[in-house]
């Protein structure tokens, strides 16, 4: 019973600003100046145009998830393979520069790839900004730090012994990893991902900032419709915020599947 | 004898912090005001929405310190936030800085405070041929007192561009390509487009929009992107070689790097107006007369026109600028400029047109 009351200020919370921004959605995407209509969601959805965005959006969110696999995964592996004290002491490091804003780390590249690196090559007019490759390169470096932290969790608690048991076998180093250690780590990987991608798609300040404004992702389609048209469009904003949802959920609910189906089988 | 030395250098810094705000009255001739100080304690909170770096804070802090009231100074990035912010039910904004059309558009749905003339005596330092322009979005000048104008142009560097700028065409050069800067705002950018085209920049033909919106499109991979108060930095630094601009922004830029440029191309341009405005919503309306008459005086406005590099349309402060300002023909354009330049309208339900259209030009893939 005592622990009911300790639960409350989350629901209330979750109530508040989770349960309650969704209604807003559904109800300003069916709705234009209070009146129920289904003019605004109709055009909305069929435009295709939203979903070519949305596409570039995911490929670009999936390559972010990728690289990110790709970097972290080793870096959590040698992490936790090594002394406490000092795995301890270098991960401090690596997530020092979370402390800093998001949008300010953005800022900071921007600088970067417009002044800094140009400079340092000597050349005067020319500049890194505005690329897909600049914005991808910023995308794994905000994300990163996400994939790492669940992979190292999953990694360091791995039980140690089954490695060893592993190699009395007689499983070589690649068979143990791809046999023993990466499916241990499925969970962390499932994770990491999760942590990645889904921010990775609603990404909307870094093509603003280092795209130039030039490479337009889904979020900036959605900041658009309710700020920075002419009339600021609920209803197109709040469907376009509905598509995305949609598509998180399919996909959350897939890793999901994927992340149970891979802890009960595989091991035996 | 270090202590000593510490606490020394510590009173100095704390003597040279509390002299700071007597800095603000310093002046040659020892006056602030040109209209005399007509300031009395109001008390009270003002909440005033403005654009970012659109006013010299120490104006402020003199206002405050004149009037008892407290500022809460509030900035975005455009017309159409401003808009929204306006509009919101819990709007608490005190005054307001918007361009013409929003201006037209608030006074149509009735969201403005008429303004108290009397209220505002330095409203008389204003030049009347601005006054003119104004009535054309504020019947009588009702509703608005102009506190910054300006025009739309291109802002080069001599030493990328040979040729001179004279045609938004060399916006559609692919010798420049990755070089253009496209600024970030739906009527701006598509009336560039349409201006090259030789339309009216407040077109309701679908047709013509249709045309400026591929132009741009088509011109997309040329851009080095859509930026705003980035553009500045880039273009002080030498990374780009035109870029769409005001007038003020353009002034600001080629005061900081001499190798730039600002020409009002051939096919015309828009000339703006950004106003001060009370909304209905206000509560401290005492305040905001006292805020609006305040800096209109000539001096005042002389000051913060000098600190933003924005024109003002304060005929009293231009006679106290120097030739630096009043002779340079970005900061105050010609008459046959000006006469090619057009004030944006209120589109009405039109806008949804330029709305998809500019939300197809930003989504155009670039490669």
């Amino acid at each position: 019973m005592k622990r009911r009351i300790f639960a409350y200020p989350y629901i209330v919370w979750m109530i508040l600003f989770i349960v309650a921004p969704m209604f807003f959605i559904l109800y300003y995407a069916f709705t234009v100046n209070g009146s129920f209509t289904l003019t605004k969601f109709w055009a909305t959805i069929s435009d295709p145009q939203n979903y070519e965005v949305l596409w570039t959006s995911v490929v670009i969110a999936f390559k972010t998830t990728l690289i990110c696999l790709l970097l972290g995964y080793p870096i959590a592996y040698i992490l936790s393979n090594m002394r406490k004290s000092v795995a301890a002491f270098i991960s401090v490091l690596f997530f020092v520069p979370m402390w800093m804003n998001f949008v300010l780390r953005t800022y900071a590249w921007q600088a970067i790839l417009e002044y800094a690196l140009p400079a340092l090559f000597g050349w005067t007019d020319k500049t890194l900004t505005g690329t897909e490759a600049a914005v991808l390169t910023v995308l794994v470096y905000n994300f990163l730090p996400f994939m790492v932290m669940p992979l190292y969790n999953t990694l360091s608690k791995l039980d140690k012994s089954l490695i060893e048991a592993s190699r009395d076998l007689g499983a070589g180093s690649f068979h143990t990893f791809t046999r023993v250690v990466l499916p241990l780590s499925i969970p962390g990987i499932v994770s990491g991902i999760t942590m990645v991608f889904i921010p990775a798609i609603t990404a909307f300040s870094v093509p603003v900032l280092i795209g130039n404004g030039n490479y337009d992702l889904y979020g900036n389609k959605i900041d658009r419709a309710f700020k920075i048209l002419a009339e600021s469009d609920y209803s197109t904003g709040s469907t376009l915020a509905l598509i995305l949802l949609v598509c998180v959920l399919i996909s959350t609910v897939i890793m999901n599947r994927f992340d149970k189906e891979q802890a009960g089988g595989q091991l035996w | 004898m270090k202590k000593v030395i510490i606490i020394a250098m510590c009173m100095c810094m704390l003597f040279a912090l509390s002299c700071a705000p007597g800095g603000i009255r310093g002046d040659e001739d020892g006056e602030l005001y040109a209209d005399g100080d007509q300031y009395e304690y109001i008390g009270g909170e003002l909440n005033v929405l403005n654009w970012g770096e659109y006013i010299d804070p120490e104006l402020i802090d003199l206002f405050e310190e004149e009037t008892g009231v407290k500022v809460n100074y509030i900035e975005m990035t455009s017309n159409e936030e401003m808009l929204i912010k306006l509009r919101s039910p819990d709007c608490v904004y005190d005054m307001c800085f918007p361009s013409d059309y929003i201006i037209e558009k608030l006074i149509a749905s009735d969201m403005l405070y008429p303004l108290d003339k009397e209220k505002i005596p330095n409203i008389k330092n204003i030049d009347q041929k601005m006054l003119d322009i104004t009535d054309t979005f504020d019947a009588g000048n009702t509703y608005s007192v102009p506190y910054m104008w300006g025009t739309v142009g291109i802002l080069y560097n001599k030493t990328l561009v040979d040729e001179p700028v004279t045609s938004w065409n060399i916006l559609w050069d692919e010798k420049y390509a990755g070089q253009i800067w496209m600024y970030d705002s739906l009527r701006d950018s598509i009336a560039v487009s349409l201006l090259r085209l030789g339309y009216d920049i407040n077109t309701r033909s679908e047709e013509e929009v249709a045309k400026a919106r591929d132009e741009l499109i088509a011109q997309k991979p040329l851009t080095k992107g859509y930026g705003t108060d980035n553009i500045r930095t880039s273009m002080i630094n030498g990374k780009a070689a035109l870029a769409v601009i005001y007038s003020g922004d353009a002034f600001c830029c080629i005061d900081q790097n001499p190798d730039l440029d600002f020409a009002v191309p051939e096919e015309g341009s828009n000339v703006w107006f950004d106003n001060v405005v009370i909304p209905k919503t206000a509560k401290n309306i005492e305040a905001a007369h006292a805020f609006i008459n305040f800096l209109n005086d000539a001096k005042i406005a002389a000051r913060n026109t000098e600190f933003i590099y924005y024109s003002t349309p304060n005929a009293g402060a231009m006679a106290l600028l120097d030739d630096y300002f009043t002779k340079n023909e970005t900061f105050n354009p010609s008459d046959e400029t000006l006469a090619r330049c057009t004030i944006f309208h209120d589109l009405g339900d039109f806008i949804e047109v330029f709305n998809a259209a500019w939300d197809s030009v930003k989504s155009a893939k670039v490669n």
